[in-house]
């Protein structure tokens, strides 16, 4: 078969897969992007006509800009958590031996196998005022009033920050299956302690692993629903459940879409910059594991 | 009192002992070599001396003090390891000057120490470079500057050279000697290749299955094997059995040889007679020429390998190509070789 033909025939054989891709990805966001477009009337709904009025309305009122920085502040707090709690469990996790690698591998894999809802509802329970959490800390002398889980921003961290840790873990894990053993011994050899090694040598080897996993969770964290919903409440708005509140409660879809898009271009650029980052950073240094 | 000593150095996994009650002392200023098939506990042993594997039973001492109450990172010691184990995500010099920096030693005289470890293996102007933009040599030289700079005491190598190309090998033998002749370290280097520990080593520790076969000089060890596994593992080997001695000589099969000269002379029936394939020649029909015919002959440039059948079972002759003709596949030759030339081998006779 000639080389064309051969061309011709992988793009006919997944044609299929572009065109679910198309229907179920493309179209929806597409649309979205040409909704936030249009005006919307109290009284007349959505109108036909191109117009940018969503968008200054979001520009200038500082209720969007507060929802704005909140959904960023804390998707930036829970990746810094993230990052470093994860990375330090999966260096843990990776020199303990076995059975207890495999049993703590599925523990901190754990929150990803329960329900989203039934999870977060789970939190709630722990986070009241008179909940296990407030009760344990009181107990333990760290703190003299319960704090403010509920409604509240350090609650939703705590919980993202609790599903989206194994991100960071998964992600590390791969870099440190990818360090050679004896580089590490090698810098004992050298007079380094454990702490020194961790340091100099296993971190900025892991660095890619912590930066691609540290992305995802911001993407994850800014656009997360449910958590923020739930344990913040109806009043501590983010980008998500703002744009949720347009589409359903006030039915200003238009206002919604636009509150989509700009979060979806905000997380499209973050991945981007970071990709370039640490690919230019790293590529160098790394060709041969990347090889 | 010896500069490295290791006694009854034991390490066993289970019921199985990787070394096996391994005693050995090693000079200030000596280049000696494990040598060994894989899994003969030479590499364990050099992990011991590390301190990356914790010995069951044994002592090491360096220079008098016990190593064992050292922790691995406290011991000092400059290791080579076999891929080199350099630190991708730093340049060259950062490389070289880890160790340093763990000894806080100062900015400039760090400098200044890699500078000098750098031109002395012949690497000055890579200073910046990452390990992934240098060739497997030029690495091999950054991971020995980097053991070296530190000043150890003892320099360990695992199996250095194992990663290079034939040709960068033999220019790397040559370097790594001159480099610890200039240095005058002493260094216990571990390999499977008796080529290089013979061109490296002041002496040759010959290991299989845990425990030590032969130490000895290169040539001592090449000349005057003791066992039927060193024979066989340091070069090429002819090994005939000796089926009566009495007074006059060997008889060997068919053949009338003379008793063999030197040390190992108390030559038993039952016991095997070495003859190296270098030490043959094509000769006259006799009583002490040996009746073959080629079956293969090898052409390798500046000598030939030809494997020979003959009624004591098969045989190879290395002819030097130094001109004359070389008998070829089905030629009937006779095998001869001098006194001097066999050496012979005990049988493996049960201890006690």
């Amino acid at each position: 078969m000639s080389s064309a033909r051969r061309r011709a025939a992988a793009h006919w054989l997944s044609a299929p897969a572009l065109a679910v891709y198309a229907l179920f990805l493309v179209v929806p966001i597409a649309s979205m992007a040409l909704i936030s477009f249009q005006n919307f009337e109290f009284y007349g709904g959505i109108q036909p006509g191109i117009t940018l009025k969503n968008y200054r309305e979001i520009f200038t009122d500082s209720y969007y800009w507060e929802v704005f920085g909140r959904t960023f502040w804390i998707a930036l707090v829970v990746t810094a958590l993230c990052a470093v709690l994860g990375t330090f469990e999966a260096i843990v996790l990776h020199r303990m031996a076995n059975p207890w690698k495999s049993i703590f591998l599925l523990v901190v894999l754990g929150p990803l196998l329960i329900s989203v809802v039934v999870r977060t509802l789970g939190w709630a329970l722990l986070f009241g005022s008179t909940g296990l959490a407030n009760k344990a800390l009181l107990a333990l002398g760290l703190i003299a009033e319960p704090i403010a889980f509920m409604y509240s921003v350090t609650g939703v961290v705590v919980a993202l920050t609790h599903v989206l840790v194994p991100f960071v873990v998964i992600s590390v894990w791969a870099s440190l299956q990818r360090i050679d053993p004896a580089v590490e011994r090698a810098a004992v050899s050298l007079g380094a302690g454990q702490p020194t090694v961790v340091r100099r040598v296993i971190v900025p080897l892991a660095m890619p692993g912590i930066l691609s996993g540290s992305v995802m969770v911001f993407a994850l964290a800014a656009s997360a629903f449910a958590t923020p919903a739930i344990i913040g409440g109806r009043r501590l708005k983010v980008i998500a459940t703002a744009a949720y509140d347009e589409f359903l409660n006030t039915l200003n879809w238009p206002l919604g879409a636009s509150l989509a898009v700009l979060l979806l271009a905000a997380n499209v650029l973050v991945l981007y910059a970071s990709n370039r980052l640490i690919e230019r950073r790293y590529k160098a240094v790394f060709r041969e594991s990347a090889a | 009192m010896s500069f490295l000593e290791l006694t009854a150095l034991t390490k066993r996994y289970g019921e199985h002992a990787a070394v096996d009650d391994i005693t050995l002392r090693v000079d200030k200023g000596e280049f000696v070599s494990l040598l060994g098939p894989s899994g003969c506990g030479k590499t364990t042993t050099l992990q011991m001396i590390a301190g990356f594997v914790e010995p069951t039973a044994g002592r090491i001492t360096l220079e008098g003090r016990d190593l064992l109450a050292v922790p691995a990172a406290k011991r000092g010691l400059g290791i080579v390891f076999q891929n080199y184990a350099l630190f991708p995500h730093m340049t060259v010099a950062e490389n070289i000057a880890f160790g340093l920096e763990m000894r806080n030693v100062g900015r400039a005289e760090r400098r200044q120490r890699v500078a000098e470890t750098l031109a002395l293996v012949g690497l000055s102007g890579f200073a910046e470079r990452h390990p992934v933009q240098l060739s497997g040599g030029q690495q091999q030289r950054v991971a020995l500057a980097r053991a070296l700079v530190i000043q150890p005491g003892l320099l360990l190598l695992d199996e250095p050279l194992s990663n290079l190309d034939a040709k960068l090998r033999e220019e790397m033998q040559v370097e790594l000697r001159r480099i610890q002749r200039a240095v005058g370290i002493t260094t216990l280097m571990v390999t499977h290749d008796q080529a290089e520990a013979l061109a490296l080593s002041d002496r040759v520790v010959v290991m299989n299955e845990g425990r030590i076969e032969q130490e000895g000089s290169p040539l001592a060890a090449y000349e005057h094997p003791r066992t039927g596994f060193v024979c066989d593992f340091l070069g090429k080997a002819n090994l005939f059995m000796v089926d009566r001695v009495d007074a006059s000589g060997l008889t060997v099969g068919s053949l009338s040889l003379p008793l063999p000269v030197g040390e190992s002379a108390a030559v038993r029936a039952g016991d095997r007679i070495l003859v190296r394939p270098e030490k043959i020649a094509f000769g006259e029909p006799g009583a002490g020429a040996l009746a073959a015919r080629v079956t293969n002959r090898v052409f390798q440039g500046n000598h030939w390998l030809v494997q020979l059948h003959t009624a004591l079972g098969d045989a190879l002759v290395i002819r030097q190509n130094d001109g004359s003709a070389c008998p070829v596949e089905g030629d009937e030759v006779h095998l001869v070789w001098r006194a001097e030339a066999m050496r012979a081998v005990a049988a493996e006779r049960p201890a006690g």
